[in-house]
Order: C-alpha cells, then structure tokens, then sequence
C-alpha cells in the first residue's frame, strides 16, 4: 500500500474516531478508557509477526516480549470493561443484587 | 465468555496454520509481503478495524455498551487470527505461552482490582501499550524483511524510518509517562508537582533531538540512532509528567490515553496495517477528546496543564487558608438525617473524597432509606470528579445505583434553586463559587454546581484545616445555610444512616 493510501485511511478514521467519541455518554467514560486501551493493544499484530518469523532471534524475543505486554492489556482491557459495564444498571430492580466479582 | 472464545480462535489458528503448512502455504514471502498483500488479508484487517469502531460506538448508551465490548473481542480475534494464519509460524508454542501468559494476567488483574483503583490500572495498562509499541519498533528494525518493509538494495525505505522513529519515540513517552501517572494515582509517589528548573528548555531541547535524530535516521540506518531515540523519550516522558499536580491527573490519564493511541496508529504506519491505523486514530481521537472535555470542565488550557505544577500544596499554603476562623456552623449525623427525610429532593455531589473513604455502598444505602421516605433522590457528577473521566459513574455503578439517577453537570444545575438539601461528599472546588465570582481565584472560570441556591446545603470533609486540590479557601463552609458534617466520609454516612433508620 502506498503512502497517500494509508494516511488517508488514517485521516478518516480520526474523524470517524471524533464524531464516534463524542456520542459517547460522560457516564461511560471510564469504561471508554478502558476499552480504547484494550483495541490499542492490536499492536499485538505487530508483536506476532516479529516472533513469528525467522531471520532475527532478537526481533523474535522483543516480539515474544511484546506478545506478553500486549496479551495482559487485551485480556486486562477487555475483562475490566465487560466487569464494568455489567454494573450500570437502570432503575427499577427492587432487590439490588450484589455482582459477583 | 467472549475472552474464553478468543483463546480457542487463536488456537483454531494455529491448528489451521498447521494445514496450509507446505506447498499450499498461505504465508507471504516476506520480501514480498510489501508488494502483494492479499487482499483478503487487508479485507480482514479492514473488518477488524470496523468492529473496534462499533465498539466505541456501542458506548454511547449503558443499554448497548456490552455489545460493542464484544464487537472490540471480535475485532481483536480477527486481526489475531488473520495474523497467525498468514505468517510461517517458526516458534508457534513461544507465541501461544506468551499469550497465555500475559493473558492470564490481565485476566486475573482485571478480575481483583477494585473499582477505586481504576485510574492506576488504566495508567499501567498504557505504559504496556507503550512498551509494546517499542519493542515492535524495535523488532521491525532488526527484522524489516518480515514486516516487508524493506526498500531499494536492502535497506528499510526512507518513508518507514520515519514512521519508525516516531512510532517508538511515541511508545517510549507512553511508556515513562504512563509509569509516572500509575506511580503518582497510586499514591507510591507523591502528587505534588516536582519542577525542575529550565524544564520548558529541557523539555523543548530533547523533544527537538528526537525529531533531528528521526529525520537524520533516513540517512543513516546506524542501530546507536534508535536507541538514543529510545532513551530521549523515556527520558520526555517522565520529565512530561513530573510537574502536574494530583488535580490534573484526570488531563493526564486522558492525554497517555491518547498517546498509546497514536503509538498503535504509528505502529501500523510502519507494517501497512489498517486495523493499526485505524484503532490507533480512534483511540487517538479518543483520549484527545477526554483531555479537551477535562480541560473545559476545569477551565484551563492544554498547554498551561502540560506546563505543569497545578494543585501544588496539598495542606493548602495559599491565601485561601488564613480566612478559616470566619463563623461556620458544625452539624452533626442526626440533623442531616431530619433534614434530609424531610425534604422532597435532595442531591449528592461526590467527589474524590468519596472514593477515598470507599462510601460509595453508604451512600446507596442512604439513598434507599431516603427513597423509603418518599424522598427524590438524585446524584450530580461533575465532569473532573476523581481521577479520571467518569470515575464516579463507575463507583456509583458499583454500588447499584442505577445510572438513571445520576445526571452530569449542565443537566442538573438548573435544579439547585428547587432542591432542600444539597449534600457535598468529598468534593469541594467543583462547588467553589468563587469560579464564578473571583476572577483572582485559581479556578475562576471553572463551571461549579450551584449549591448556593439549594435551601440546605450539609458538606462532609474532614476538617476546617485543609482545602481543595486547587488549595482555595470555599465560600460555601461560611454560608448560613450550610452544615459542615467533619468527619471521614464513610462513617459520617454510616451514622446518617443509623439515625435515618430509627
């Protein structure tokens, strides 16, 4: 893919990010915060490919490395957002019912 | 459970890459992967960048946040799977360890850490992405031929260099300043500003070294380059993030928040990978525009927040202090109790101190018992309430107060003049008038809740000594209206709620 390709996938998508995020309730900000950081971590993809190939037994452990980095933030980011987002609840439930965590 | 599920498709992967193994192999030579991709592959990074796009999009209501949570897992898989099945897989059982591994302990964290601690675990968890970003940065400079991104005679392209160089130097501020922020929230680091003299100097200096180096970096492809680059921004980024005080953390978390996004977006800059690139600007757009909502909401500029040593006295040495032998009234558990249950609306404005105390199930409590009596209950959130944006929602959340009775700033302040009681829990500058009287006054500016205008108005803190994070003295102690409940926070409830029982 040629440069110009790239950035502009790169420009809409920081619009598309801007307009997506703003529509986002104040309520849930943390828990944004917390998944933003979990989809960051599709970095991992760059992390495999370095362990994945031959050529470089360095590149390999830094890969490896950045693997275990990424993998804590995905399964981190994503469980502390599902365990989140299952405590918003509306009104009406008369008995609260303490989530088990 | 979708995390389980994300597992055994990456298993399923590696399971299926065992098949196209050999001559039907659908890995790409690396030195052709720059030239051919696939465009299924690309199709397939394309459609992991939609569903973390519809993930953010799902939180835009509690009602179909969980669903995008689960577009983001879905997104992820893809990119993971799309990944592995398109690479000859040398050390595929190092890989499956280190995602089990780290994995494991994400899931574990995730699973423990009480909601009071979330600011520390989101500032750790950018210091990965951080981190991360560096080692692939690095990775892709020892190894450019797997990532294809190797130009004419050998050498990585010019263009590739760049995104390189900047990449890690974003992962490294990232990393270091992420450390700090988790350092300063989890109190193992105090939240006083530190400020170095000439570190406007010292900050613009290596900054402007960094940008040389990655520009020098196109012409010469010596390795001493990305390291110095790699140790400046470390460097930067600790010294970024030293002189902000404990006030500005909100901005601060917001701003790493934003810089693991660019880290991604850069990343994906150098391996040509749209689900990078994309995720990467959302995430980027999306700490961006925390930061700018922080900022607003405390009426201070980006750059006077990134200069740094807001909140410098936590005993509050300013001029503000002096004036606390002015009158006040001191109330005690059993008036806020008559008070409250007599009246027809009361609301709750919780802050930090709230937290700190952990009086959020108290608190619920108390409004259960109010509510028994026939009592309008309501909570008011200001926007940079605890230590990052919407902490307080999440702890409310925790303690089943139901988010429908719980309304933000602009929504709520309105109602202040036709409210009996309003009821301060360990906030104080977002109810500081003086943001909208004293223009010499630190926070001037900053939009307040108008707890002035509520008949009564009961304020728990824990002294007459100290002050707010902004170290002003608060004209509403002195209000005859106002009752100051002192005493720590969760047992000032505690008591309310025994007296509202009998």
């Amino acid at each position: 893919m040629d440069f110009i390709a790239i950035l502009s996938i790169f420009v809409l998508a920081c619009f598309v990010g801007y307009y997506v995020v703003w529509s986002v309730t104040p309520a849930l900000h943390t828990p944004l915060m917390a998944v933003t950081n979990a989809i960051s971590s599709v970095i991992i993809v760059g992390a495999l490919i370095a362990a994945a190939e031959a050529g470089s037994p360095a590149a390999k452990w830094l890969g490896l490395v950045g693997i275990v980095l990424a993998s804590v933030n995905i399964f981190g980011g994503f469980a502390v957002t599902e365990r989140m987002l299952a405590m918003y609840k509306k009104k009406e439930r008369p008995a609260p019912k303490k989530e088990a965590n | 459970m979708g995390l389980f599920s994300f597992l055994a498709a990456a298993t399923d992967a590696v399971i299926m890459n065992d098949y196209v193994a050999g001559p039907t192999s659908l890995a790409v030579p690396a030195e052709a992967a720059a030239h051919a991709v696939n465009p299924w592959v690309a199709f397939a990074y394309l459609v992991a960048g939609v569903c973390f796009i519809l993930a953010l999009r799902g939180l835009s209501h509690p009602t179909t946040s969980r669903q995008g949570n689960r577009y983001g897992m879905i997104g992820m898989t893809i990119a993971v799977v799309t990944t592995l099945v398109t690479h000859d897989i040398a050390s595929l059982p190092e890989i499956g360890i280190a995602i089990f591994l780290g994995g494991t302990i994400g899931w574990v964290i995730a699973r423990k850490i009480a909601m009071t601690d979330m600011p520390q675990l989101v500032a750790a968890f950018h210091s990965l992405v951080g981190l991360a970003a560096v080692l692939v940065g690095w990775a892709a400079y020892l190894n450019p031929g797997a990532f294809g991104i190797l130009g004419e005679g050998g050498a990585i392209s010019p263009v590739s260099r760049v995104e390189m160089g900047l990449g890690i130097a974003i992962g490294a501020i990232t990393f270091s300043g992420s450390i700090i922020a988790f350092l300063k929230l989890a109190g193992k680091m105090s939240g006083a500003p530190i400020m170095l003299p000439g570190r406007h100097f010292i900050n613009l200096g290596t900054l402007a070294a960094i940008l040389g180096l990655t520009v020098y970096f196109t012409q010469d492809q010596s390795f001493w380059i990305i390291a110095v680059i790699t140790v400046l921004a470390f460097i930067i980024g600790f010294l970024l993030i030293i002189p902000i005080g404990g006030a500005d953390m909100p901005v601060v978390v917001s701003m790493l928040n934003s810089y693991s996004g660019w880290a991604a977006a850069a990343m994906g800059f150098t391996l040509h990978n749209t689900a990078m690139i994309i995720t990467g600007a959302l995430v980027g757009a999306s700490g961006a525009i925390l930061s700018y909502i922080m900022c607003k909401a405390m009426n201070r500029g980006f750059l006077s927040v990134i200069a740094g040593g807001f909140g410098a006295d936590a005993g509050g040495g300013g001029g503000g202090a002096a004036q606390t032998d002015r009158p006040w009234k001191r109330g005690s558990a059993e008036d806020a109790a008559f008070m409250m249950s007599q009246a027809e609306q009361v609301i709750i404005i919780p802050g930090y101190g709230m937290a700190v105390a952990q009086a959020q199930h108290v608190l619920r409590e108390m409004t259960d018992l109010l509510k028994e009596k026939g009592v309008t209950v309501k909570f008011a959130i200001h926007p940079v309430a605890g230590r990052m944006p919407g902490h307080m929602n999440v702890l409310l959340a925790e303690a089943n107060v139901p988010y429908d009775e719980v309304f933000e700033l602009e929504d709520i302040n309105g109602e202040f003049a036709q409210t009996d009681v309003a009821f301060i829990i360990g906030a104080n500058d977002v109810v500081n008038p003086a943001a909208k009287t004293d223009k010499s006054s630190p926070i001037y500016g900053m939009p307040v809740f108008e707890v002035d205008k509520a008949k009564q108005v009961f304020f728990i803190k824990r002294s007459m000594g100290g002050v707010g994070y902004a170290g002003v003295d608060n004209d509403v102690f002195y209000m005859d209206q106002t009752m100051m409940l002192l005493s720590d926070a969760k047992k000032m409830v505690e008591e309310i709620n025994k007296s509202l029982a009998d």
